[in-house]
Parts: C-alpha cells; structure tokens; sequence
C-alpha cells in the first residue's frame, strides 16, 4: 500500500470516478432513451433525464417488436439466446473439464499430443474458421437449429487449460487416499475434484454465458429462420431492417433487456465466487 | 490383522532410477516397524509399494496369505496416513472418516458406530461437524489417523505423519499412535527420519539405505550392535565417533585392543559411552583437549581435539561438568564398547 495521502487519495478517487463515469454513461444513456415517447432521440438533442413512456416501450418491444420490418417479438428472441448462451455454457463446461481430468490423471498414450491440439484451438477462434465450420454446419443440415448454433462454439482450450491448471495444484495424495478409500477414477472425480471446483466451474460458466450470449456474427450467419432469430442479431436487425427510421426508443428499450441476463448471470454466481474467495480449502 | 511378507521387492522407476533393491522383510502380525534412513533412501518408495500406490517392479508382496502384487490398493485391506495429512477439504470430519466406508457398501448404522468409536478414541468427537480447514494442525493430524482406524484393515502404514506438528505434540501423538497400535494389535508400517521416533515406537527397526535394507532388528540390537558402519552413524545421536585403529593403537595400550580380531581396521565410540571418571579395571583412557563445551540442560556435548586427528571427536555426558574450554581431559570407556567395523566392507567384524 502506499501512503495514506490527502492528495493522492483525492487523485485515486478522480481517476476511478472518471473511469467509472466513461463505462457507465453509454449504459444510462440507452436506459434514459428507452423512457422517452418515438421520436426524441433523431430530434437531436439528447434528454438526460428519464421520460415518462417507460412501461409502453417495453411492453411494445416485448410482445411487438419491430413486427412489420421482419423482427419477430423480443420474448422469444431472448429465449433463443438464453438456450444458445446456456447450450455453449453447458457443453463447454462439462467437455473441458472431463478432458481437463483425462490429461491430468490418466497416463494414455498421446496425452502431451492432445493437450497441444487442443491447446492449438485457441488460435482458432470462430471468426478465423467460420467458412469451412459454415459448411460443416450446413452439410449436417443443422443451419436454423439450436444444434447448429451451439455446437460449433462448444469446445474450449481455455477452460480445458484452466481446469488442469487448477486440478495440478490439488494435492496427489487426495487422490491416492481416495484409492486407498476405495474410490475409482470416476468416483474421485464426482466425489472429490468436482466439488473442489465449483468456484472455478462459477467463474468460468459466467464468461462463458457472456461469450455465448454476446455471438453475433455466428447466428447470423446460420439462421434465416426467425424463430431462430437470437436478441443480439435482432438488435441489428432493428436498427437496419425496414425503410423507415430506426425506431430508437425500442432499439434502446431492447438492449437493456438484453443486458439483463448476463448481469443476473453475474448476480447470482457471484455468491459462489465470493464464497470461493474467502474460504480457501486448503 | 495378517503379516506382511516382502520378497526380494524391487523398484524402478521410469528413467531407471533404482529406488528399492532386493528388500526381504517378514512382519509379524501386530508387529510395529520402522522404517528409517536418509532423505531419498527409498522409504516412502517401499511403503507406496506395500499401500499398492506404485508398482512393485519385481518380487513378490504378501499381506496375510495372498499375494498382493497387481492388487488396487482399496483391495488390499490397509489404510494410510500421509504426511499432510491428504483430507477431504469440502467434506466434514465425519464424511473424512465415513468415505471409505460408504465406498465399501456399509451400512447406515455400522458406518455410525465406527465412525464414532474412533472420534471418540482419537478425542475428536467435538469436531465431527467441521471442515478440515477449521481444524489445528493436531487435530488433523488425529482425523487422519481416525480415516485409517475406521477401516480396521489388517495394516497401518504411516508415512512421517508427525513431521508437520511441533516438537512438543510429536511427542505427544508418538506416545499416542504408539499406545493405540499396542491396544489394537494392528501390524503396522511407520516411516520417519526421526531417530528418536523410530528408536522408541518400533518392534523392530529397518534402516534403509540408498534403497537396500542394511539391518533389522529390535532397537536396541540396533544401537548396541550396529552392523555396519552406516548404521552406527546413523543411530545414535551425537553420532558415533570413528576413528583408524592404526591411529587409536598410538593412543592408547596395545592391551586395549588385544581382543579386537585383526581385519577390525575402523574403531567406532559412542560419546555417551565415555565418562571423566577415572579407569577402572577391564577400562581404558583417552585423552584430548576440549574445544567447545556444548550445555544441553542434563546432559552436555564435549568436542575434543584428540592429538593428531583431524576430525573431532565428540563426548557426551550426562550431566554438564565444570571444566574449561582448552585443558586437556581424560576419559575411561570400557573395552567391550569399542565397535570394531572393516573399514573397505563396512561390516562390523565382532
Ligand atoms: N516418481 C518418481 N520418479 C522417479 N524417481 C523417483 C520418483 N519418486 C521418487 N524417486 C526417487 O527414488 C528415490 C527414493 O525416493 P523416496 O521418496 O522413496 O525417498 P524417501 O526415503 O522417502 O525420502 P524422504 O525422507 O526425503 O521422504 C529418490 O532417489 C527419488 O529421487
Ligand atoms: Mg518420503
């Protein structure tokens, strides 16, 4: 820590509330122009102040949507995210940690080989192979499905390599007094290793929802299918789609419902992290 | 309860180091021994060995009648306590000592009664509720001897579990483990460097060394008889003093060591074998001058520098004397305690 100065305090204090002020103020922009009636926001001059058309703009943009330039209702986009956010989350948690324990504790022939190819992945993000993933997806007939948009962003070199990052420094001998208790490779794992790690199992499922919540470029590229549509892509689509003006007012009221799940993603898992910060079990 | 039988156990690991080489050991049922040697000397290697944790490269290993070799380590019936102790973090005490049971298929209620038949021999029924981590070093300590007690498997095997505790409860869990095998009757494994440790808790004591076995036997065969050179510097502390019977000849009377037999070309002393006072009949003398008087509270450590000898040489008394740094003292030590060792074998010859 360095001295407790007057000045230096009030200087920390300055830089924190700036910083905090550049992050938040395009977030309390986008809900202040979410409560004002259509129009206010291409007129110029932007209120600060919260308007009074609150509750019609959401129940518009929840059970309308931007209908007439081909963007179906956000209820169900949002729920077509939250499968897709939770299918990537689910399946990349529980793939990387059971091959985060093959390497660690099983002695197989190939074991550095694979922990390299899967290590490679992680410069291959979708972005870089999204052509020829394009055509794998489409040739399993999988475009316009859930299968489709989120198995391909399923596998994970970085929570593989975290799990086994964490799993080298739980001590040996636990495993080896669980064999001795008579427990198998499989029994040590559901027993022992998993809950050793439900901290960091917290901790990856938030990033990983967030990843999966915020694909963009992936389901649109995959879903022609509006009932497909996910809330980020229709987000796109109402600021583009149609001849008119975007209406901003709902543009705005559907980005804060879209921000929503992942801050509750956070708020709840964050009872296991702090948990998992102040009791170390070790 | 069995015997444990290891014949010609080898080890080697992968790279070729020879950690165990040809160790021949029966243990009798109820039998307590201890393992002891240097750092690195194979000890933790022989006892993972037995627990069925590493592979036996070759030789035979008997628990009871059946061969063990290529057996699980659950299926073996012993129970371990590893030197940190290797608890469960996220389960209670209970659950510590209840796991291999229920992995067993016990039931409910027998799970319970054991489980609180050895909280309450270890002392530890209050803690049945907490987690490891809420638990002093100790106590730990004691839970992990209760996960092996619940088992009531036909062996213990110890590896150092007391070197992670202060002097003073590693007294004290000695006497402990010590008192509970004697009660219990398991025949037990221990492994620890600390000679005090192993001099007061074996049956029998097995001194290792780079992965070969160098003497068996009860310790006070042990420290009486050494029988070989290794052994009598590592038993014994301060270590036992060895000099060149070319050199001791120019010291003392050619009758002084008339009985020795002639390959005898290495004499050992034990410092606490001398005494100031003067020699008697069947006793001889050694003379040298104190360079530093070492009190230890009952007893006292002299250093002396014996004429010609480069190395020093160490008494040990019984009490602290009231001599000088610098004068010359002279001690008396029987005859029949000199250790007469072959210097080129490192066999003791008598
Ligand atoms: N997994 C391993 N692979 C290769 N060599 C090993 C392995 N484990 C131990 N060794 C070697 O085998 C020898 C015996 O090791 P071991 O752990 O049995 O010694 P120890 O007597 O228990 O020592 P300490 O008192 O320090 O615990 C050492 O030379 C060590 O380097
Ligand atoms: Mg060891």
């Amino acid at each position: 820590m360095v001295e407790n100065n007057r000045w230096g305090n009030f200087f920390a204090h300055v830089i924190l509330i700036l910083g905090v002020a550049i992050v938040v103020f395009p977030v309390y922009v986008a809900i202040i122009a979410s409560t004002h009636p259509p129009g206010t926001f291409v007129r110029g001059v932007m209120p600060l102040w919260p308007g009074t058309n609150a509750w019609e703009n959401y129940t518009t943009a929840i059970t309308e949507g931007r209908s007439r330039a081909g963007t179906p209702p956000i209820g169900g986009m949002m729920w077509n995210s939250f499968i897709m956010a939770m299918a990537i989350t689910i399946g990349k948690l529980s793939i990387s940690i059971i091959s985060a324990f093959a390497i660690v504790y099983f002695r197989f022939p190939g074991r550095i080989f694979f922990f390299w190819i899967i290590f490679l992945t992680l410069m291959l993000p979708v972005e870089v192979r999204i052509v020829p993933t394009f055509q794998v997806v489409a040739d399993f007939g999988m475009l316009n499905s859930f299968a489709g948009l989120s198995i391909p962003l399923i596998a994970s070199a970085t929570a593989t390599f975290l799990f086994r990052q964490f799993f080298m420094t739980v001590p040996e001998e636990l495993m080896e007094a669980a064999r001795v208790d008579g427990a198998g490779p499989m029994k040590f794992f559901k027993d022992i290793l998993l809950p050793l790690s439900i901290t960091n199992i917290a901790a990856l499922f938030v990033i990983m929802f967030i990843y999966g919540w915020n694909q963009y470029l992936w389901p649109l590229l995959i879903t022609t299918d509006p009932d497909y549509y996910t809330i980020v892509m229709g987000i796109q689509r109402m600021v583009t789609g149609g001849d008119s003006e975007p209406l901003w007012h709902l543009v705005m009221a559907t980005v804060v419902l879209a921000a929503l799940p992942p801050v509750l993603v956070i708020l709840f898992m964050q009872r296991l992290f702090v948990k998992g910060l102040t009791e170390t079990e070790k | 309860m069995a015997s444990i039988t290891m014949d010609n156990l080898c080890k080697v690991y992968i790279g070729g180091v020879k950690a165990v080489s040809d160790v021949n050991l029966d243990i009798a049922d109820g039998e307590m021994i201890v393992l002891v040697g240097p750092s690195g000397c194979g000890k933790s290697t022989l006892l993972r060995m037995v627990a069925g944790l590493e592979t036996i490269s070759d030789g035979t290993l008997k628990i009871g009648d059946r061969v063990v070799n290529n057996l699980e380590p659950a299926d073996r019936d012993i129970a371990m306590v590893f030197q940190n102790y290797a608890l469960y973090p996220h389960m209670t005490v209970f659950n510590n000592l209840a796991y291999g049971l229920k992995n067993r298929g016990f039931k409910k209620a027998e799970i319970d009664r054991r489980v609180r038949e050895a909280a309450q021999m270890l002392e530890i029924g209050q803690f049945l509720d907490r987690k490891p981590r809420q638990l002093s070093g100790g106590q730990r300590q004691r839970v992990a001897m209760g996960r092996a007690l619940v088992r009531e498997p036909a062996a213990f095997l110890f590896d150092e579990p007391l070197s992670n505790l202060d002097a003073k409860l590693r007294v004290q869990m000695r006497v402990e483990i010590r008192q509970l095998q004697k009660r219990l009757r398991t025949t037990s494994l221990y492994v620890t460097h600390d000679q005090l440790e192993a001099l007061t808790m074996a049956d029998r004591l097995v001194v290792l060394n780079a992965g070969r076995i160098e003497q068996v036997g009860t310790p006070m065969e042990l420290y009486s008889r050494p029988a070989t050179t290794f052994v009598a510097g590592f038993i014994g502390s301060p270590a036992m003093n060895m000099l060149p019977a070319e050199y001791l000849k120019t010291l003392v009377s050619a009758d002084d060591l008339a009985h020795l037999p002639q390959s005898a070309d290495l004499i050992g002393i034990r410092p606490e074998d001398l005494s100031l006072a003067p020699p008697k009949e069947g006793e001889m003398a050694l003379t040298g001058e104190l360079m530093l008087l070492e009190p230890a509270g009952a007893e006292s450590h002299l250093h002396l520098k014996l004429a010609g000898l480069k190395d020093i040489f160490v008494a040990r008394l019984p009490q602290v004397p009231d001599v000088s740094e610098g004068t010359a003292l002279t001690f008396s030590l029987r005859r029949d305690q000199l250790h007469p060792f072959d210097s080129a074998s490192g066999q003791r010859v008598a």
